[in-house]
């Protein structure tokens, strides 16, 4: 990992309060692994605005260009905009200096070949799912992802997943686009047709709290990528941790979800009471 | 061929070297307990050979859990937290860590706390046995268990009381770490001085608290958090300031630095050295940026040695 000072190539609003940032960031791409993290902050801000954790959401090379300018590495993130910090970010403009943490974390494990792989996102949670999408395609894997929004301005990116080969499944809890209902509902059916499946999740805390359940009744693997309040990004602060299996009051058992995570196998963690608590998270597109 | 010469302006670097409890430092400049973990999870971003010391997450006697979350929250030009400490434990910490610190050319410090003066000493004795920790920093910040919960450091003779007994156990150099707080720090600083403290660093985080106003609740589980970076400086620089003048021993400055006129402030007014705490999490860099700022300080100001910045206070 390494701490980029650069600057951000575009930023735009996709759907009402959803951003994508392309950031310029030379040899990047080479090293981040899916699932894996940024902390991003902007030179212009207060000096003492903490960076804001989001998940990778792709990278990429513009090309050449006959006026001279060389190939550009960038990475992506896809935020939508929840408090100060991420109200600031969304008003940057091309050529704005940011700095750029990473890649940070664990990232997913892609499991055993072969097997049928669900990918579970809801809303901005499908952010870590698209490396892992063309990382599993690549492998020649058959890709599935089901995704789940409250209406269809929570429905992010599923064309660009289409492209690279993932076949997409849409529900929305209001039906103003795809399926009527949640994406739990999809899951359960495609889990009947695919009981080998293995399940990866990101979105917000009740949804994954669901899919878990869900994922030990029908004896299937599954890795969530959870978000959580970071100061650090890095293991330092200790104030992102979630609790482990086997967690108690007398026998406590804290992950931080940036080192140990924010990928982390479900049986890893206490899914007893929330594993995150609170699920307002300042970073929008965050861990 | 020999002949050619090196073309290097004969510069004479200024000497930021300090000292402070016997400790020589290479620069005034290390981090702020609980902000730079053991030091192990910064080595990816600079040599931490750089630093002026290093200074570990507070160590209890045992593994110690920490506070629910969320944890932590940012406030206007600071952040709230209430992490409760949490620690691998001083016999974890001497497998599992201090190894890492064998090669390293700068002085670790090792940061503790107790629950109670039985725990104090005992870490404090563990500590003694480790030839890694060059000097120790004692958290007084901490709720007397075994008396009501008073935090020791906010009682005079609760503070020499505890600070007495580490120095019995403990023939290495010995910070003490003052809350701030209290009423008034100067009677703290002078009682810790008294019973044997080589060295002070203040401030430590002021108690604080920010509501959610949507949901009416606290922002961190623990209602109550300590509040550091930028918005508690002139608190700090205040009281660095109080403490030089009443004590004699050197003072190290804490509060809310995130650049090399911020840490100036501190050694203007007295402080030997000072730690850099919330500034690591916004820039895993900032305390090199710090150092290399002091050194161009120096040279702008024409100065050749820190220690003619150190208490150049004009009034």
């Amino acid at each position: 990992m390494k701490n980029y000072k650069t600057i951000v190539l575009s930023n735009h609003e996709i759907s009402p309060d959803y951003f994508r940032m392309r950031i310029l960031s030379p040899g990047f791409a080479a090293k981040a692994q899916p699932g894996q993290f940024v902390m991003v902050r902007t030179e212009l801000m207060l000096p003492t605005m903490l960076r804001r954790p989001f998940g990778i959401f792709r990278v990429g090379c513009l090309p050449a260009e006959c006026d001279g300018l060389p190939p550009r590495e960038y990475m992506e993130i896809l935020y939508k905009v929840v408090g100060q910090g991420t109200k600031i970010l969304s008003e940057l403009h091309q050529g704005d200096r940011v700095e750029l943490l990473g890649p940070l974390g664990s990232g997913f494990d892609l499991g055993t070949p072969g097997k049928a792989k669900l990918l579970v996102g809801g809303g901005i949670g499908l952010v870590p799912l698209f490396m892992l999408g063309e990382a599993l395609i690549k492998r020649g894997e058959k890709v599935r992802l089901l995704m789940g929004g409250r209406t269809r301005d929570d429905i992010l990116a599923v064309t660009e997943f289409e492209r690279s080969g993932v076949e997409t499944y849409v529900s929305t809890d209001d039906g103003s686009l795809g399926e009527n209902g949640l994406v739990t509902k999809v899951l359960e059916r495609k889990l009947g047709k695919h009981p080998d499946a293995e399940v990866f999740a990101c979105g917000p805390t009740p949804m994954l709290s669901a899919v878990a359940n869900m994922c030990a009744a029908h004896n299937v693997s599954l890795q969530v990528s959870l978000e959580a309040h970071m100061a650090c990004g890095v293991g330092a602060c200790l104030g992102c941790v979630v609790k482990g299996v086997g967690h108690s009051d007398s026998n406590p058992h804290y992950l931080c979800t940036c080192k140990a995570g924010p990928v982390f196998n479900a049986a890893d963690l206490d899914w007893g009471k929330a594993v995150v608590a609170g699920s307002d998270c300042a970073g929008g597109g965050c861990k | 061929m020999s002949s050619h010469k090196e073309k290097t302006m004969p510069v004479v670097r200024p000497s930021l070297a300090v000292e402070v409890a016997g400790l020589k430092l290479k620069n005034p400049v290390m981090p702020a307990s609980g902000t730079f973990g053991y030091g192990e999870e910064y080595a990816p971003y600079f040599d931490l050979n750089r630093l002026g010391a290093l200074v570990t997450k507070g160590l209890s006697l045992n593994p110690k859990a920490g506070n629910p979350t969320p944890r932590i929250a940012e406030t206007t030009s600071g952040m709230l937290n209430a992490i409760g400490l949490q620690n691998v434990g001083i016999d974890a910490f001497v497998t599992a860590k201090v190894p890492v610190y064998r090669g390293l050319q700068t002085p670790v410090i090792a940061n503790f706390f107790g629950n109670t003066l039985e725990e104090y000493g005992e870490v404090a004795k563990k500590l003694n046995d480790v030839p890694e920790v060059n000097a120790v920093e004692l958290n007084i910040s901490c709720p007397n268990v075994k008396q009501g919960g008073i935090v020791f450091g906010t009682d005079p003779s609760a503070a020499a009381q505890v600070v007495a007994l580490v120095r019995k156990a403990l023939s290495k150099p010995l910070i003490v770490k003052l809350t701030p707080n209290v009423t008034d720090i100067t009677v703290i600083a002078r009682a810790v001085e008294e019973a044997g403290a080589d060295a002070i660093s203040c401030i430590n985080t002021i108690t604080g608290m920010a509501i959610d106003v949507k949901t009416r609740q606290p922002k961190i589980a623990n209602r109550t958090g300590g509040l550091s970076g930028p918005a508690i400086r002139p608190v700090a620089v205040r009281m660095v300031h109080q403490v030089v003048q009443a004590v004699k021993i050197p003072v190290i400055g804490i509060g809310g630095i995130m650049c090399a006129a911020d840490a100036l402030e501190f050694l203007i007014v007295g402080a030997k050295a000072v730690q850099v705490g919330t500034a690591n999490f916004i820039d895993p860099q900032a305390m090199l940026t710090i150092i290399d700022g002091i050194e161009a300080f120096l040279v702008d100001e024409g100065l050749t040695d820190i220690n003619q910045v150190i208490g150049s206070l004009k009034l």
